[in-house]
């Protein structure tokens, strides 16, 4: 049995990615006295600095080697295809009622190859309940989950660094008002403010992506705050200082590339999550609106004949699951990669 | 302890004071005039009028957010519009679904994940790891909604006939009504009671009435199954990674070095440190156990606190969004408390810095 030292690798991190640990999701609420604690079991290693271009080298390294990695991107890889090549793969128009086709609502999948009736024209996942191939609308729902998540999370990692960058550089009450400000909004469950924010805005994609932006925004401050106040506290920033750089040089040019690293890793974790509560609130009817194609509001359309025809719940469900997957994966291996102390 | 313990607490009031305030904006944000939205067709001009004099809406904002916290703090969370209740009787009766829920859930995930967790962790790179950390990774990547409604197929339809079959929706068979424990016992009725006498489970239990007890227990097994899977996953790898850094410490060397079992060394003394994060996680799973509710018990059909907000929001019965959504926030900021006193008495270093 072999065991491996906790922090077997070499400190290379310049910044502070204990956050992005083992935290997975977006369960990063925790008073900071517990958190500074968990901080502290988790990684317990000192910080020192290397030049951003060798980390990333080292990290594209790493990343190769990481099973997981190569996992979240081969997952990934097959929906992007899916979402770029949607009109060439998919055989009909999402949208389109095939009633006149011969098919009949919530028709089991049709495969020629599997032995089905070459007369009928051939449907591989099935019908859904309009009529509609719903293989088609499976792949055409790749592009609104992986835009929508991507979207949201690069408006959250916008305001979040920067009232971060804020926080943690100024100090004081600005610190004081915006932290305050975030644990207020940390202490509601994610999925209800969002929920809540949806019920303000008004059902639809575009505010879906707002309200799951506006719910993880505080997630982004917090590690980008955490990151600059142990980045500023760094020997080359108190060289800059008594040279005279000024303090918004400093900040965009020292302190935020510095932040960086763990706010990637975060975010690349971030995107799952964005994926499952997009696919959520569009379950419950507040997100995107039919008849646009995406997983969470076509399984919230056929979710009452799970009993009668349980292929349209399962294959929504499954790329979902697959979408979220990759994403963590990657995130994981990304981490590993970045931060190999936490490697195992 | 003692002064730790009061800062903290002191310390969740901004907090809170900030959640009333969100909660009460959001509600005024919500677009369309409130007394349209509550009267509909029925809204003249003069009649909304009268009906804005009488909730307060022609004061000034800061006036009504000062009586909004009066009444908040009086217990009084305003009446619903659908229901013609007030919402604090509503929330008697939904509160104690979602809290048995919650709990049967975290108990599973629980009771489940730290064991695999730290099988995981001593057997590190072993078959039994690998297979427990790709559960854990699809475990965590599953929507609830759908985990829920593929659990229904397969053990309601599927299973139909055998032994393993399950309800897959409801509280309760069709047709039983439990006897509240108050009327068994001849007790006062108080809201209390009433809220005590929700616990479906436990009231069935102190009154055996067996039937019913055992009816409600199967009724929960799916909705929590569905809802314990994303807190067991992350416990299982919180545990595991958490032991795995504790098991390569010096002080567990030594104590290997002077013979102690195994067994002893890996529980006693490595669980004991590695178990620090977990209970953060445990307590920040909560969370995540109130959003999972909302979609468990819609899709469950469970009368909860979840089901009955999603309801609340579709039909915009808007004092029983706002009403409920503050409750649900600051038990969240309760538990957050309580997972904070926990941690302290598990790890001294706390109260000292």
């Amino acid at each position: 049995m072999t065991y491996e030292p906790p922090h077997a690798g070499d400190d290379r991190t310049p910044s502070d990615p204990e956050d992005a640990a083992d935290q997975p999701l977006d369960t990063m609420a925790a008073s900071d006295a517990v958190r500074d604690e968990v901080r502290m079991d988790l990684s317990g290693g000192g910080v020192s600095a290397t030049t951003a271009g060798g980390l990333w080298r080292t990290a594209g390294r790493e990343i190769i080697r990481k099973k997981s990695a190569i996992i979240g991107m081969a997952l990934l890889s097959v929906l992007l295809i899916l979402a770029v090549f949607a009109p060439i793969i998919a055989p009909y128009d999402p949208n389109q009622v095939l009633f006149d086709q011969g098919v009949s609502p919530r028709d089991p999948p049709c495969i020629h190859l599997f032995g089905c009736d070459e007369e009928k024209s051939q449907h591989i996942l099935g019908i859904d309940g309009n009529g509609r191939d719903y293989f088609s609308r499976i792949v055409y729902g790749a592009r609104v989950s992986l835009l929508a998540a991507f979207v949201a999370v690069l408006f959250a990692m916008f305001w979040g660094t920067i009232v971060g960058l804020i926080a943690g550089f100024f100090g004081g009450w600005a610190d004081n008002v915006l932290m305050r400000i975030m644990d207020v909004l940390l202490s509601f469950p994610s999925l209800l403010l969002a929920i809540a924010v949806v019920t303000v805005l008004g059902p639809g994609l575009i505010n879906a992506i707002l309200a799951i932006a506006i719910v993880t925004i505080p997630q982004y401050a917090r590690i980008v705050r955490s990151s600059v106040l142990s980045i500023r506290e760094q020997e080359y920033v108190a060289a800059d200082q008594a040279l005279g750089v000024g303090r918004w040089r400093l900040l965009a040019h020292r302190i935020f590339p510095n932040t960086l690293t763990p706010l990637i890793v975060i975010a690349t974790l971030g995107i799952a999550t964005a994926v499952l509560e997009i696919a959520s609130l569009s379950f419950l009817g507040l997100g995107v609106q039919p008849p646009t194609p995406e997983w969470g509001s076509m399984l919230a359309a056929e979710r009452n004949q799970v009993f009668t025809a349980p292929h349209l719940v399962f294959f929504a469900g499954l790329m979902i699951m697959w979408n979220v997957l990759g994403f963590n994966l990657l995130g994981d291996g990304l981490r590993d990669a970045i931060d190999p102390r936490l490697g195992r | 302890m003692g002064r730790f313990l009061l800062r903290r607490f002191i310390s969740s009031i901004p907090v809170i004071i900030g959640i009333l305030a969100l909660v009460f904006a959001l509600a005024r944000m919500i677009p369309g005039d409130p007394c349209r939205a509550a009267l509909g067709e029925r809204a003249t001009d003069e009649i909304c009028d009268a009906y804005n004099e009488r909730y307060g809406l022609n004061d000034p904002i800061y006036v009504q957010f000062a009586i909004y916290l009066g009444d908040v703090a009086t217990g009084d969370l305003g009446e619903s519009f659908r229901f013609g209740v007030p919402v604090t009787d509503l929330l008697i009766q939904r509160l104690p679904t979602t809290i048995e829920l919650a709990a049967a859930a975290l108990f599973l995930a629980v009771i489940v994940g730290i064991p695999l967790g730290i099988v995981s962790a001593y057997r590190h790179n072993s078959k039994t790891d690998v297979a427990t950390m790709i559960g854990a990774n699809i475990g965590v990547a599953m929507p609830v909604f759908w985990l829920g409604l593929m659990l229904q197929y397969v053990f309601a339809v599927f299973l139909r006939d055998t032994p393993l079959a399950l309800p897959p929706s409801g509280k309760l068979d069709a047709g039983l009504i439990p006897v509240p424990f108050y009327e068994a016992w001849g007790l006062p009725v108080n809201g209390f009671m009433e809220f005590l006498s929700e616990f479906t489970i436990m009231n069935a239990l102190v009154t055996f009435q067996w039937e019913i007890f055992q009816s409600a227990v199967l009724h929960l097994i799916l909705p929590a199954v569905a809802l314990a899977t994303i807190p067991m996953a992350i416990v299982a790898r919180m545990t595991r990674s958490s032991l795995l850094d504790v098991l390569g410490l010096d002080y567990i060397r030594t104590a290997r070095a002077k013979g102690l079992r195994e067994r002893l060394v890996v529980l006693k003394h490595g669980l004991r440190n590695a178990m620090l994060p977990v209970v953060t996680i445990i307590g920040l799973s909560f969370g995540l156990l109130l959003g999972g509710a909302i979609l468990t018990e819609t899709i469950f059909n469970l009368a909860g606190v979840g089901k009955t907000l999603f309801d609340a929001i579709t039909s915009r019965d808007y004092t029983v969004v706002q009403g409920f959504t503050l409750v649900v926030a600051i038990s969240f900021v309760i538990v957050n408390l309580i997972v904070d006193l926990i941690y302290t008495y598990l790890d001294p270093r706390v109260r000292v810095s």
